[in-house]
């Protein structure tokens, strides 16, 4: 799953992953493309608040960075 | 000043601050370095402002010059060094969490070496004490102690290691709060974090190899140009006399009400994430991280109810950056809150930021529709 938050400021990006990770199946993934600097600090520590599991940045097709992260629960 | 609770920005003006200004702006508001009689007192005055940072510092008075401010005096400290070290080297060895005065004049610099923290914020002293060994270093800088998160360096052990590198270390939030760590080659602090005026301190160990960043003049050892501010040198130096008479009762005071705040905060808000080293901290500095918290929500709803505080959010900022601390150290930034005492800061008021602290959080959790997620 992917989720754009293009434009969107923190902590809303991170809302985003809150609101969909169940929708993902458990060893999945789900990907948000953030444009907002505190997007990669918070999902990672989101990850480890939360107990899932941080698999990394990428880029969108556009270069937006994209924070992709496993559901383990 | 209830609810004054970001102290490290600029404490309130200390009594015996106000009183040394207000006496200083009658007497030495003339041209220290005129051999007339107004002249000769505010060079007086000057010199005994002097000797008395130095006293507090551990310095010797003509190893202090006096800037404009505290960010001044921390470009001046790492600027000055690496120029005065260019035939060892250009790169600067720092940590990633030094105060972004430092990192700003470390920016002009092509060489520098940023060494990595911890999670509580501690710079991995072997990675620097490595790196600043390296080839082509001038100048290592290491903070005294984080001014976001409170967390200490290892600047004692780390300047036993590096051979003859100049250490630069960043003493704003330290001096007048806690001792003066020794090792340090070129020094600077910050006048309104111990309840002084608008001042900076830099200074240069005798031997250390330093040369003025900015056109020289005769002022201040050729370390800083133009008329130094008398009065205001006169009223950091009555501060700082002050506060360090009380400061081992002043920090054990403010040690506990942090101490409160780590474990009343964790206790009672949820989804928190109190950040620094528990221990190993400036006695007045405490921080912490909301998730689905807007940082600058929280300031609002703070302030409304009448208390102060900063964020290192990055809504909270004019680049929209987070804050470059709590990155390095691989922090939550959402609804981050440094709460940062000063000498007269008392429980009550402690226990009311407390009080109304989860309620806040939760207004503004339920105002985003964050809410059980």
């Amino acid at each position: 799953m992917r989720l754009d938050a293009r434009g969107r400021r923190c902590p809303l990006p991170i809302l985003d992953l809150a609101r969909h990770i169940d929708e993902v199946a458990v060893g999945a993934t789900i990907t948000v493309e953030a444009d907002d600097p505190a997007a990669r600090p918070d999902v990672q520590a989101w990850c480890r608040m939360r107990g899932h599991e941080y698999a990394g940045e990428s880029r969108a097709e556009d270069g937006t960075p994209a924070y992709t992260v496993r559901r383990l629960h | 000043m209830p609810g004054f609770l970001d102290a490290a920005s600029g404490a309130p003006l200390h009594p015996a601050a106000r009183a040394a200004l207000l006496a200083a702006l009658d007497d030495g508001w003339a041209d220290p370095a005129r051999l007339y009689g107004a002249g000769r007192r505010a060079a007086l005055l000057l010199d005994a402002a002097r000797e008395a940072v130095a006293d507090g510092l551990g310095a010797r008075p003509d190893e202090i010059s006096f800037t404009a401010n505290g960010t001044q005096a921390l470009h001046a400290a790492v600027l000055g060094t690496l120029a005065g070290n260019r035939r060892a080297g250009l790169q600067l060895v720092h940590s990633t969490v030094e105060h972004s005065a430092v990192l700003h004049a470390a920016q002009g610099n092509d060489a520098s070496v940023p060494i990595g923290v911890d999670p509580t914020g501690r710079v991995d002293a072997a990675a620097f004490v490595a790196a600043a060994r390296g080839p082509q270093v001038g100048a290592a800088a290491l903070q005294a102690a984080n001014h976001e998160v409170g967390t200490t360096q290892p600047v004692t052990e780390v300047a036993a290691q590096i051979g003859g590198v100049p250490l630069v270390v960043d003493l704003t939030q330290t001096l007048g709060h806690a001792p003066v760590p020794d090792g340090w080659s070129v020094a600077a602090a910050d006048a309104r974090t111990w309840g002084g005026p608008t001042l900076g301190v830099v200074a240069v160990r005798t031997g250390v190899r330093w040369r003025s960043p900015h056109p020289e003049d005769e002022r201040e050892s050729r370390r800083v140009p133009g008329v130094p501010d008398v009065p205001s040198a006169v009223a950091a130096a009555a501060a700082l006399r002050a506060v360090l008479a009380e400061r081992d009762a002043v920090a054990a005071r403010q040690r506990a009400l942090v101490e409160r705040i780590r474990n009343v905060v964790a206790a009672t808000v949820p989804d928190v994430e109190v950040v620094g080293d528990p221990v190993h901290r400036l006695p007045h500095i405490v921080t912490f991280s909301c998730l689905y918290v807007d940082g600058e929500a929280l300031l609002s709803g703070l302030d409304r109810r009448g208390f102060a505080v900063s964020s290192g959010s990055s809504c909270t900022s004019s680049t929209l950056e987070p804050s470059h601390v709590l990155v390095a150290m691989g922090a939550l930034t959402s609804g981050n809150v440094r709460v940062s005492l000063h000498a007269g800061s008392t429980e009550a008021e402690v226990g009311e930021f407390l009080a109304v602290l989860p309620e806040v959080v939760a207004d503004v959790r339920a105002e985003l529709g964050a809410t059980g997620l």
